[in-house]
């Protein structure tokens, strides 16, 4: 188990590791006092030094994005963190706060002083609800301890800190779509320039986090940059969660250092299902364009992705097996991106509308290999003309899949429908067969 | 160097160049806009040069690149501000841009209906343009189109079709953006995001034609215009609007003698784009029932027979030549219209008394208007950079909307100070952000920057004209006087008031009588300072005269007993009159006038701007004012010589501003008034926008948008009297009263207010006054 670098799940498996007292068993909240006895520019520097990344799924450097918020400018400031976990596939943030929500609190406590900030929120989902519940009684817990509110741990810094739950909108985790939702407005991205870090929420300068990267920084302060960069490749530090899903037997969380490989995730959960093979899997959720087992050794870190055509993004990793139809695969994707469109920008809202359907009969096995050429055009001519990244992530499956799987998608032509067995995909269907 | 011009030398320039060709704009321009300048047109839809941009709709797609640096997708170039060393490429030089722009445009078709040929915007309609300069020429879409019920209704005069909609998004910005009133919205997402309104706030917005009128495509509609006419069929005149003295340019669109449309025309010193739903579409009144098909006279029993011209000018005539006659012009006139008025009541009826004012009116304000002459040096750019507008009697959105809509212009951009001299906090000024001043004594921080905004209902304050020059001497601060209707300003220019004769010279001055007595080929002038409104109106009544000549005027304006009177006695009355009113009921001469689309003429705006407009129903054979006065005055054998609006354009014009001395300014002290009690208040109202003003009539879907009457009281008034929101209140005088849903709202506790002419509502009808009286208001 080597290959595992435990430090934000290390105590998952202590039944009190959500209460405040199970996280101070471990050193928890050490950071914030560590933090708060240097000035909140050493804390940027440290940040920044270590080569954090943003683990939302862009991997901006966070403590770079920390230094953009304009300093002496005499405006509230605001921390925002981005809780609201929808990328298909992604299933680290929730399993964190579910288990841990003190080091998001102490992480928040910490960015929120380096940025000069007295307002900080979490935009979490609405619909974890068992989530909300965890991190609201966190929440009260550490105003209880003294560790947000007024005078935190007596150096003279307050912290007021709101969790605010979403309606469930793709859209929402759109960082600027996230700040007008956050303000009480329809969420749909703002143009940028200005950006965030300039007029964010209420106009004013804000930084918008990820969970994850926010929960990183109490153990780089606690720990050091060294112990940091002792983990992870030369451009990509640290450790991270990597969520697996699908067609793979332990499926779930694993903390390792960036870098690490499918194939050695896949040894640590166990491998692919019994009895299959790897057929296709997304590196980053469904907006990453599409591997196969061709990938299995690509480092899964920032720059190794990225070489082998795809992105990192919140590293959600769903294997497929041979038994699924990568058609329908990319067909619910493509149904998912149409629902959750928001609406506000041609490509995406109209292009989405018009995938589905071209898809939708292609599965059915209507059309002629042209259809394919058309698809392909059409998607063309919807990735990289939208407003926000979102229909880019609705191109990547199909470019990428049509790419790798051109024939299975001629298949279904000279078919007349779909060849595959949709059961055969199913987890139950492996009960009682061959 | 003029000033206005070293402002532009230090806008800061930047060089671009687009398609190959360098292009230098000022910093700040967007891409698509220094396009323009080129002559380059980059197709779009959600963008609009007074509105933020949005870049919703991604057709104005172009490549960049900045300084060697290209941008990895094609930019939306109306987001884009232009930088120096930027390079763009648009679809003409571009093959990626090109091809985005074609893409775009077949996404935006797939869901659109194509039914070009029923829809109102087929001709004229920027998404079909469009679609055939750059788009594709095929769809390749196969699919299901998205549909909606069809059509829905914003309000009463604003219908959507949400199938033809692109989700531009320019109609619900405006509404936030330009008026203020964000009460229509997108919601709903994806592809069937759309146009919508609140459950419980309807789109009561004073400026929503213009969203129709910026609608891309075909989804906005207007009630009174929808499947009525094809743009091809349309012969369009450039025009002005006769309803206010904003001063909007119009344009005016008439298929086979009927108007059937009017849209906004374009000035950007005055209304950029913009125009009021009343502008838009008040102009039914001119194929009104009630219109005068041709001259009449009254016979011996007593009722109006139709005459033929030459009897009808020979009885007017003979009720004139000779007759001590007053003059009423009313306020909407043309300049050109006034002027006649005012020559013909000094040619051939010798005498000054004459007047505008069609409405509650002042001698303070006679001397107030008389004492500023006619170059008011003040206009919408004094507003534009004011430091401080102060509105004394006056409620923009509702009596000069596009002054509403500059002014908040300046708000929203740079939060301009605004002071409201009212007891009420009404809506417009709300949105203004205006501070209640209740006292001009305590209005303060003025500068020579400053704008005093003064309404014509100063004049039913005593003294308030007098403080007002008072404030803007000792404060340097301008003074922009605003009536309410379109012809004021042009009347006090004409001379169409009993102590100003032409181009503001007094009528007291011997000199300015010689300069016009000499113009006009007369011996002499009448001397006399002429009666005003109320006084040519009494004097009918009692026999102190023995004649008037009534031009657009609805007596109820002014008082609700001078018809009265003037049925009463034996007074010869000429009524010049577009449709049947109460005056040509007692008339004995009736004269059928044309309205502005039948003529062509000019008004001047409160900035004193001439708007000029063109005779929009080619084929009419109505005669204006002026020619009828005209042939009036050779029937008398005391001619006029005033063939037609530009001989008396002309004629104004050789005239010229008057050099010498201008009557002193008002000296009028302010009257204490007593403060009610118990259940008495003072009495306070304005005309909304949107009312039983004559020149509405005929527009039932305009009407359908105008705010109900209610009574404004104030929160402790409510609570002495037990009344919420909604519940029934009696205001009354000895002459009636007036009984409507009370609303609870920011007023004086010693005011009330209701509305001066709106349904269930008419101040001087019901209660016998407008403004000022003591009433008493119980629950209902």
């Amino acid at each position: 188990m080597s290959k595992l670098s435990p430090v934000l799940s290390a105590h998952w498996d202590e039944a009190d590791s959500f209460t405040l007292e199970g996280y101070k068993r471990h050193g928890g909240y050490n950071a914030v006092s560590k933090a708060l006895a240097m000035t909140p520019d050493e804390v940027i520097a440290l940040v920044k030094d270590s080569g954090l990344r943003g683990r939302g799924g862009a991997g901006f450097p966070t403590g770079m994005k920390w230094s953009f918020i304009p300093q002496g400018d005499n405006k509230a400031h605001y921390l925002v963190v981005n809780a609201d976990e929808s990328e298909p596939g992604t299933c680290k943030d929730m399993p964190l706060l579910m288990a841990n929500p003190h080091v998001l609190i102490e992480g928040m406590i910490i960015a929120s002083y380096a940025i000069r900030a007295n307002y900080a929120f979490i935009y979490i989902r609405g619909e974890v609800v068992h989530v909300v519940r965890r991190v609201q009684q966190a929440i009260a817990d550490a105003y209880a301890a003294g560790l947000l509110g007024k005078n935190i741990g007596g150096k003279g810094f307050d912290l007021e800190l709101v969790l605010h739950i979403g309606a469930g909108a793709y859209i929402c985790g759109e960082e600027t779509a996230l700040l007008d939702s956050l303000e009480g407005f329809r969420g749909q991205p703002r143009l940028r320039p200005p950006f965030p870090a300039i007029a964010g929420l209420y106009a004013l300068p804000t930084v918008v986090n990820n969970v994850e990267s926010i929960a990183s920084v109490p153990a780089i302060i606690e720990h050091g940059n060294e112990w940091f960069q002792a983990m992870g490749t030369e451009k990509s530090k640290g450790f991270t969660l990597y969520s697996l899903s699908g067609h793979v037997k332990n499926p779930g969380q694993i903390e390792a250092p960036l870098g690490i490989t499918l194939r050695e995730l896949l040894e640590l959960a166990g491998g692919v299902r019994s009895g299959h093979t790897l057929k296709f899997w997304t590196p980053g959720g469904s907006s990453t364009p599409l591997f196969t087992a061709e990938h299995l050794d690509v480092p899964l870190d920032y720059e190794g992705v990225a070489a082998a055509g795809s992105m990192l993004g919140t590293k959600a990793l769903q294997i497929f097996d041979e038994t699924t139809c990568v058609v329908r695969a990319v067909l619910r994707w493509t149904e998912f991106y149409k629902h959750e469109s928001c609406g506000k920008c041609t490509p995406c809202r109209e292009g989405t509308w018009w995938l589905v359907q071209i898809i939708r009969d292609l599965e059915a096995g209507k059309g002629t290999p042209a259809d394919l050429d058309k698809l392909i055009d059409i998607t063309n001519n919807i990735a990289g003309r939208s407003f926000c990244a979102l229909a880019d992530g609705a191109a990547s499956p199909i470019i990428s899949s049509i790419k790798y799987f051109r024939a299975e998608y001629e298949a279904h032509l000279t078919h007349g429908g779909c060849p595959f067995d949709p059961i055969a995909s199913t987890i139950f269907a492996t009960v009682g067969q061959p | 160097m003029t000033p206005e011009n070293a402002v532009m030398t230090d806008v800061e320039m930047v060089t671009v160049v687009i398609d190959g060709f360098d292009v230098t704009v000022p910093k700040g321009t967007l891409v698509i806009r220094a396009a323009e300048k080129l002559g380059i047109q980059i197709p779009r839809f959600c963008d609009h040069p007074l509105l933020s941009p949005a870049g919703a709709c991604r057709q104005c797609l172009v490549d960049i690149e900045i300084n060697g640096r290209a941008f990895p997708k094609p930019q939306a170039s109306c987001t884009i501000p232009v930088e120096n060393g930027m390079i763009v490429k648009t679809q003409l030089t571009s093959e990626v841009a090109d091809k985005a722009q074609k893409g775009i445009m077949e996404l935006l078709l797939i869901n659109h209906p194509l039914d070009c040929p029923v829809c109102d915007k087929g001709g004229e309609c920027p998404l079909q343009n469009q679609a055939m300069s750059n788009g594709r020429s095929e769809s390749r879409y196969e699919g299901v189109k998205r549909t909606f019920e069809k059509p829905v209704s914003i309000s009463s005069q604003v219908l959507l079709d949400r199938e033809r909609c692109v989700l531009c998004a320019r109609c619900t910005r405006f509404s936030e953006e330009i008026a203020g009133d964000p009460f229509i919205t997108l919601n709903e997402r994806g592809a069937l995001q759309q146009v919508g309104i609140y459950e419980k706030d309807p789109f009561l917005s004073y400026f929503s034609g213009n969203t129709v009128q910026i609608c891309p495509v075909g989804a906005l509609t207007g009630a009174s215009y929808r499947f009525r006419s094809r743009p091809f069929d349309l012969v369009s005149t450039p025009s002005a609007c006769e309803h206010c003295a904003s001063g909007c340019s119009m344009r005016t669109d008439v298929r086979r003698g009927k108007t059937l449309r009017r849209l906004a025309g374009e000035d950007a010193e005055v209304n950029e784009e913009w125009n009021c739903d009343k502008g838009r579409w008040a102009f039914k009144y001119i194929s009104s029932k009630e219109r005068i098909a041709g001259p009449m006279v009254r016979g011996e029993d007593g009722e109006l027979h139709e005459a033929s011209w030459p009897q009808a000018l020979a009885r007017a005539a003979a009720g004139l030549k000779g007759k001590r006659a007053g003059v009423l012009v009313g306020g909407r006139s043309t300049v050109e219209d006034a002027y006649a008025y005012a020559k013909f009541a000094r040619v051939a009826l010798n005498t000054n008394d004459i007047d505008f004012r069609s409405r509650l009116h002042s001698d303070e304000e006679a001397v107030f208007l008389a004492s500023r002459g006619v170059n008011f040096n003040v206009s919408y750019r004094d507003l534009d950079k004011a430091d401080h507008v102060v509105l004394v009697d006056f409620e923009p959105e509702d009596e000069s909307p596009i002054v509403f809509l500059r002014l908040y212009k300046q708000v929203r951009k740079r939060g301009l100070k605004v002071t409201t001299l009212s007891p009420v906090l009404s809506r417009g000024s709300e949105k203004l952000g205006a501070a209640i001043v209740e006292d001009i004594a305590s209005i303060s921080g003025l500068s020579e920057k400053s704008v005093i905004v003064v309404g014509e209902r100063a004049a039913e304050v005593i003294g308030q004209f007098t403080s007002v020059v008072k404030l803007a001497q000792s404060t340097k601060a301008k003074v922009a006087w605003i009536p309410r209707r379109a012809g004021e300003v042009g009347a006090v220019v004409a001379g169409a008031i009993g102590n100003l004769l032409p181009g503001g010279r007094p009528v007291a001055d011997p000199a300015a009588r010689v300069d016009i007595a000499s113009v006009w080929g007369v011996e002499s002038l009448p001397a006399a300072h002429g009666k005003a409104t109320w006084e040519i109106l009494e004097a009918a009544g009692d026999g102190r005269l023995d004649a008037v000549v009534i031009g657009g005027v609805d007596p109820l304006d002014i008082s609700s007993e001078a018809l009265g009177q003037l049925l009463g006695a034996s007074t010869f009355v000429l009524s010049l009159e577009i449709s049947h009113s109460a005056i040509t009921a007692i008339a004995d001469v009736v004269l059928p006038v044309a309205a502005v689309s039948e003529k062509s003429g000019s008004f001047l705006n409160w900035e004193g701007r001439p708007r000029f407009f063109e005779k929009a129903i080619a084929d009419s054979l109505t005669r204006s004012d002026l020619r009828i006065l005209s042939m009036l005055a050779d029937e008398m054998g005391t001619p006029i010589n005033l063939p037609s609006s530009q001989a008396a354009a002309k004629e104004l014009q050789s005239i010229g501003e008057w050099d010498g001395a201008k009557a002193d300014a008002p000296s009028v002290s302010p009257a204490t008034l007593t403060a009610p009690s118990g259940d008495q208040a003072i009495l306070h109202s304005w005309r909304q926008l949107l009312d039983l003003g004559t020149l509405q009539n005929g527009e039932p879907n305009l009407a359908g948008t105008a705010r109900a009457a209610h009574v404004l009281i104030s929160a402790n008034r409510a609570k002495s009297l037990g009344l919420s929101n909604g519940d029934l209140v009696k205001v009354s005088t000895a002459r009636g009263s007036i009984t409507a849903p009370a609303q609870i709202g920011k007023i004086s506790d010693s005011a009330i207010w209701v509305p001066r002419n709106s349904i269930g509502s008419q101040c001087i009808a019901n209660l016998g006054a407008a403004s000022g009286l003591v009433v008493t208001v119980v629950k209902a």
